[in-house]
């Protein structure tokens, strides 16, 4: 059980010293919103080299699950709710998302430039 | 179809991976069967409460309560496999001699498997409530279409316990003195795998995104998609992410660091034994 103690105690003082620089952010937030399994609107256009947050408001009564590949996001979003994700700095470029449990329809693409 | 076959499948060898492996690292000691099955189980419960609750946890904590909680879940998994990691450096040795005089009578091992049990149950637990939830999605649509996604399902869970199989037999046929060598490096990097993912879920809330944490360290995508089969194999086993940010590969390292060095540090001093001697029998 020591090894565990100690196990634990590197763990939680590994993660104090890493989350200590952390501070709320206030950043751009772009909105999309979901309905019948689409996002609308399906194109963001973001400036590059800078974070931003991607609110997703579901609109469906099923849960959906934002994805994006790259950077890897995925956020489950339940019916009715809207969920934010931080977007890392991205270089100019077309980074796609989609809705992992419709992918046929809710498809968008966030726009670096 | 296939696009369900695909999700389901992905989810599965996810959870899948990971429980072949604590399986094979647990092989032979009395009651590992019974405690991974036990781990499965809770790890499905959880799935369906964890989907039951989505909503209850995704609007907690500002909004950000399902990273936490996939961050939280993430680094218990950590700790429990790091602590078997350093328990089995500590008493691997007393462990084989008392196997061999007690045959499989490991009563010592217990807890290491409790940990394991626990990592069994949140690897089924963050997979399977992506999988309820996908599947609930379907089923509420309803239609033909519906019952094609589910035989797409189904057919992705088969395929992903298959793989999974894969993964366990072929661990198991590594020889026994050289198992427990390949186990413990391959929990090692599991582990760390699996801390790199916790930072991505604190990063995409937001957390740690002081000086250039949440930045892109580099992008290997080019060489190995982390969506492709392979890439997404290995991303499960040694946590293969093809643009980490630059904490995710610091928080990788140390975690790899940490977990060597602490076994190193728990070993027993190496006691010059005859080269007949037999190696520990077991991982």
């Amino acid at each position: 059980m020591t090894y565990l103690l100690r196990t634990a105690a590197a763990a939680a003082a590994f993660a104090v010293g890493i989350l200590g620089p952390a501070r709320a952010e206030d950043l751009q937030t772009y909105s999309v919103t979901l309905k019948n399994h689409r996002f609308t609107p399906t194109e963001i256009h973001v400036p590059t080299g800078k974070p931003f947050f991607v609110s997703i408001k579901n609109l469906d009564d099923t849960a959906e699950e934002f994805e994006m590949h790259a950077p890897a996001i995925e956020k489950v979003i339940p019916p009715g709710e809207e969920g934010k994700a931080r977007i890392r700095p991205l270089g100019p470029g077309r980074f796609p998302f989609f809705g992992d449990y419709h992918q046929d329809t809710a498809q968008g693409v966030i726009v670096s430039e | 179809m296939l696009g369900a076959l695909i999700i389901v499948f992905r989810e599965v060898i996810e959870a899948g991976i990971i429980v072949g492996i604590v399986m094979a690292v647990t092989k032979g000691l009395r009651g590992s069967r019974l405690m991974a099955g036990a781990g499965v189980a809770a790890g499905v419960l959880g799935a369906g409460l964890v989907a039951a609750f989505a909503g209850v946890i995704a609007e907690t904590l500002n909004g950000f309560g399902q990273e936490l909680f996939n961050a939280a879940i993430l680094s218990l998994a950590v700790c429990m496999l790091a602590w078997h990691n350093i328990w089995m450096a500590s008493h691997g040795r007393e462990l084989a001699a008392e196997a061999r005089k007690l045959g499989q009578e490991v009563r010592s091992g217990a807890r290491s498997l409790v940990a394991l049990a626990i990592v069994i149950a949140v690897a089924v637990m963050r997979e399977g409530s992506e999988v309820a939830l996908f599947l609930y999605s379907l089923v509420a649509a309803g239609g033909a279409t519906a019952r094609d996604l589910v035989i797409g399902s189904l057919l992705g869970l088969v395929a992903g316990v298959a793989v999974s199989a894969v993964t366990y037999f072929g661990l198991v046929t590594i020889p026994a003195r050289r198992l427990f060598a390949v186990t413990s490096a391959l929990i090692t990097f599991l582990a760390a795998g699996l801390a790199s993912q916790a930072v991505s879920f604190l990063q995409q809330a937001g957390f740690v995104s002081a000086w250039r944490w949440g930045d892109t360290a580099w992008d290997t995508s080019a060489i190995l998609s982390d969506t492709s089969l392979f890439g997404r194999v290995l991303h499960t086993l040694v946590g293969y992410a093809d643009q980490p940010s630059v904490l995710q590969v610091v928080v990788y390292a140390g975690t790899l660091a940490t977990i060597f060095a602490l076994s190193k540090a728990f070993a027993p001093r190496a006691v010059a034994r005859p080269p007949e001697a037999p190696a520990p029998q077991r991982g």
